[in-house]
């Protein structure tokens, strides 16, 4: 038995706000207290005294593997010889510094006390790929979000009004790519993109097809509630990075009925303004919105100020990045039949107007959300600021006059086209929990993540916590612990664990109508498209649908 | 028994419709599959290594026939004394043996390169400065109404290429008849033939006619005297663009006549930057024809890896990269490694004769299921199953579609991981 002693437990899901709580592990689980003193030899003991004992943290949205991951990697050796990491004894060695490598990945990941994250875009034809990066990423569990707002199947199912063959092709695409959410990238205007256009707005349509990103969000919300996934569809809205985009957030919003929506990077769709000169805050109308509307949950992508790689399914705003950006590199990459991608190297400016805004806005949002369960911590890694800078966004929440330290620091603009230097809220640890923990596992769907209660995941992630140096905290866990086992000590990596692949298992299989599109369509056999029981060696699969068991 | 849906383990077209006919372990059969690709199956074990071997002196003229605990052994204690050792080969194997090559390289200070050194390394070096403009070969098939083939020339090169990707294939919005097909080579090769129309360029002169159009459609004049500069007359080359920009989709594929010949990185530079400033007109993509049908793996699996595609090297237990410095052909050639592992290649009949003399003059170990003129000069053979023939794994298509492929027969021997997986043991408990 693994026994954490002495800790002040931050376990939001349970209510617990610090008190100071003993934990019991055997197995990999969370257990009850022994009803009698223990005295085995065998127990490792930590005493968390002046600790913070936290769950592992969850990451709702981040690129940490797949094929644009590896291109983004490929792509810049510029970006790696500033950061390279040494080979241990126990860990391998790699490259940072905007895409980490994958063995990287999951060691800095469990260092800053995560034990879970979401690839939050793989195209479903190179799915594949994205599990074979997951099975080198060490210790942290991982699920990969399936692309499908401008799949062929999913716009013509649309188009011909057939809403059970888009359910039955939805629940064939997750079982067959072994992935756990539908995710919405520019509904429609990844499709558009591949003729050079995009969509404008929720009414626009879809060339060759006549239907609407509208149409696409209702229809998917719909199969998402019909399958019983266990996340709702997980959506980067149309017109994202544009001023004024605040409208189609607010009208996707609408679009869905009701229907659960989480809504991704939102600071990238928070914008006022109707050009560059005007561009403002949409934060406190955002904000207004998600505090009136309990279908909807987002996350952030906070803007770091620094460098990034920008890579999204978005190919038409990558394309409009590159000329915004002066970048040299831009890559699009069309995927036939799905999706498309495009990355494009970036540099977020303190002293660049837009790009101050933009932090200001991300906070902004953190701070007017009132309820924490509703609201995700993210950078949208690597694309908004690197997922290792986690500990400064946590900073500038809990601390008012470490953010305005920063407000006062960056372009004058930041202060004038946002409220951020108005707000007094302060974040308490308990709500840092929510933020990286607690919420992000509940939107997910993950039972037994995100908290410390008996039968959970025994995932902890353990701080000296410095209220002066709330980087510092949290930059380096004391202790982590994955699957009962310590993983990391002291900020070092420990031990060579392998965390697991989850993903759902729902109904729909693929008919006759599908292998045929298939077979004349797509430039592999229908029979080497699924992902193989070999790619995912560890794995938890959450069943969705009660009745496919029965029938099996 | 019939094996449905085989991926063809040769070129980077990896056919996955491949249907293979076996019997008491025998491939009696193959359909669907090119001339290269029934040969590769029908004749895999032709010239076949028959058992590991070794030579006691690096001067014996014989082999002697070894267990494979032996060889393992042997290799161990190579890789282990050598101060400097080379891994080399790996675009036709497996990516879980691309993976464990890595590892093996990270284990022993290494420099790890694979065949991109010298063939399509200019496209990745021109995906580092300038990016890449792609699309997966489906969606060639289903929207392309321009098809350029620069410097390549897939009917005898990629022989199915054109008429499952490329070429004759119908698809959800073109086919033949709606795509408009021109070949740019120095000679009218078959693919010229079979192209609506072929521009013949002097040797060497690609980044010259990149150039030209770059500037063309950027509106400055064509040079009178352009036919002289490069071989090709004005008319041409003004039709080109008007096709060019009012193409819907367009996709040049490109060879190693782009890649290989004067200018080599430059040339797919200029190449990926046209068709980047195309897509100021109209949709453009261009894609490299990859030759190995898994060199695209080893550029993902080490890229995921280490950060880097090819001539990586960790003598400072992280990974560096800089080709020229760490690429294999250089390294053998300034004599710098002192042993080398060579795995599915053969460097002494494919490298620089300066290369492969060094190859003569140091321990090398080969991991081979054949013989090649590499294994002869070897201190040790290792023979091994035949990825995707007899031994499964992951391949990674021209575009960057990955394909499981299967295993037909049964080997005796172990598949390139496991050797590896066996030589990272023997190097950690020593």
């Amino acid at each position: 038995m693994l026994i954490i002693k002495n800790g002040m437990m931050y376990d939001p899901a349970n209510k617990i706000d610090g008190e100071t709580i003993d934990i019991y592990i055997e197995n990999g689980k969370i257990v009850e207290q022994p009803a009698n003193e223990r005295n085995n030899n065998e127990d490792i003991i930590i005493d968390a005294k002046g600790m913070i004992v936290m769950p592992g943290g969850v990451d709702i949205h981040s690129h940490i593997a797949g094929a644009k991951v590896t291109k983004a990697r490929v792509m810049c050796p510029d970006d790696h010889r500033k950061d390279v990491i040494r080979k241990t004894k126990i860990s391998r060695s790699g490259t940072g510094y905007t895409v980490p490598t994958t063995f990287i990945t999951g060691y800095r990941y469990a260092k800053l006390g995560y034990t879970f994250v979401a690839e939050a875009a793989s195209p479903p034809i190179a799915t594949r790929h994205t599990h074979e990066e997951f099975n080198d990423i060490p210790i942290i569990d991982k699920t990969a979000y399936i692309l499908m707002g401008s799949n062929h199947f999913v716009l013509d199912n649309i188009k011909n009004n057939n809403f059970d063959g888009l359910k039955n092709y939805v629940g064939f695409l997750l079982n067959a790519t072994k992935g756990y959410a539908i995710k919405i990238v520019n509904p429609g205007g990844v499709e558009n993109w591949k003729w050079g256009k995009n969509v404008k707005g929720l009414d626009d349509v879809v060339i060759n097809y006549g239907v609407s990103p509208r149409e696409i969000l209702q229809n998917l919300a719909k199969v998402r509630k019909e399958l019983n996934l266990p996340h709702a569809i997980h959506v980067h809205c149309n017109n994202l990075g544009s001023p004024g985009n605040l409208r189609t957030t607010l009208e996707t919003i609408d679009a869905v009925k009701g229907e659960p929506i989480h809504i991704t990077h939102i600071q990238f769709n928070s914008y006022a303004g109707e050009n560059w000169g005007s561009f403002a805050s949409g934060a406190s109308e955002i904000s207004d919105k998600i505090n009136s509307s309990n279908n909807v949950t987002v996350d952030v992508g906070q803007v770091i100020f620094g460098n990034a790689t920008t890579m999204t399914a978005d190919g038409p705003w990558q394309h409009t990045v590159y000329k915004l950006s002066h970048q040299n590199k831009w890559v699009n990459i069309d995927v036939e039949m799905e999706t498309g991608s495009g990355i494009v190297p970036y540099i977020f400016k303190e002293n660049t107007a837009v790009n101050a805004i933009q932090w200001a806005i991300g906070l902004e949002l953190f701070l007017l959300v009132k309820d924490p369960f509703r609201i995700c911590l993210t950078t949208d890694h690597p694309n908004a600021g690197l997922f290792y800078y986690y500990p400064m966004v946590v900073e500038w929440l809990m601390s008012k006059k470490k953010r305005d330290e920063m407000l006062n620091k960056i372009n004058p603009k930041a202060k004038e086209k946002t409220t951020l230097a108005n707000i007094e809220r302060e974040y308490t640890l308990q709500e840092i929990a929510t933020i990286t923990r607690a919420a992000t596992a509940r939107i997910m769907g993950l039972k037994n993540k995100g908290h410390i209660g008996t039968g959970a995941d025994a995932d902890i992630s353990i701080y000296k916590f410095d209220e002066n140096n709330i980087v510092k905290s949290f930059s380096s866990a004391k202790y982590v612990i994955k699957d009962g086992r310590v993983v990391v000590k002291d900020g070092e990596i420990t031990g060579t664990h392998f965390g697991r692949t989850y993903y759902v298992k729902t109904k729909g299989e693929a008919n006759d109508e599908i292998k045929e599109t298939f077979e004349k369509f797509y430039s592999i056999s229908f029979e080497n498209y699924a992902v193989e029981d070999v790619y995912v060696p560890r794995k938890e699969v959450t069943e969705c649908c009660k009745e496919s068991i029965t029938n099996q | 028994m019939e094996i449905k849906n085989v991926v063809c383990p040769f070129c980077g077209c990896l056919c996955d419709d491949i249907t293979v006919k076996v019997e008491d372990n025998e491939i009696k059969a193959v359909k669907n599959g090119c001339g290269i690709c029934i040969t590769k199956f029908i004749k895999h074990h032709v010239n076949a290594v028959q058992s590991p071997m070794l030579k006691k002196e690096k001067t014996d003229e014989n082999f002697v026939n070894v267990s494979m605990d032996e060889a393992i052994e042997k290799t161990g204690e190579i890789l282990k004394n050598a101060k400097y050792p080379l891994i080399f080969g790996l675009s036709t194997t497996e990516c879980e043996a691309q993976g464990k090559a890595l590892e093996l390289a990270e284990l022993t200070g290494a420099t790890i390169d694979q065949l991109p050194s010298v063939c399509h390394g200019p496209s990745i070096m021109a995906l580092q400065s300038v990016g890449q403009i792609t699309a997966t070969l489906g969606e060639v098939k289903n929207r392309a109404d321009m098809v350029i083939f620069w410097g390549c020339n897939p009917i005898e090169a990629h022989p199915r290429h054109f008429n499952r990707y490329s070429g004759t294939t119908a698809g959800m919005w073109s086919d033949r008849n709606k795509r408009y097909i021109v070949t740019i080579d120095v000679r009218e090769t078959h693919t010229a033939k079979k192209s609506d129309k072929f521009i013949k360029i002097s040797p060497g002169k690609d980044y010259e006619l990149i150039s030209i159009i770059r500037a063309a459609i950027k509106g400055q004049k064509i040079p009178d005297n352009v036919e002289e500069m490069m071989g090709v007359n004005k008319d041409d080359i003004e039709n080109l663009i008007n096709k060019m920009k009012g193409a819907k989709y367009g996709v040049v594929f490109y060879g190693m006549g782009m890649t290989q010949s004067f200018g080599k990185e430059l040339n797919t530079d200029g190449a990926i930057s046209l068709v980047k400033e195309l897509n100021e007109w109209t949709k453009f993509s261009i894609n490299p024809m990859l030759g190995h049908y898994n060199v695209a793996g080893a550029v993902h699996v080490w890229g995921w890896q280490s950060g880097y595609p090819f001539s990586i090297n960790f003598s400072l237990q992280y990974p560096r990269y800089n080709p020229g410095e760490f690429s294999a052909t250089q390294i053998l050639a300034r004599k710098e490694c002192d042993a080398a592992l060579i795995i599915a290649t053969d460097p002494v009949a494919h490298l620089p004769n300066e290369a492969a003399r060094h190859l003569a003059e140091i321990p090398v170990i080969t991991i081979d299921p054949k013989f090649s003129l590499t294994a002869l000069i070897s201190d040790v053979v290792i023979p091994c199953a035949t990825a995707g023939i007899e031994a499964e794994g992951t391949a990674y298509r021209m575009d960057g579609i990955p394909l499981r492929l299967k295993r037909v027969v049964r080997s005796e021997f172990l598949s390139d991981r496991e050797i590896l997986e066996r030589l990272i043991e023997k190097i950690k408990e020593k």
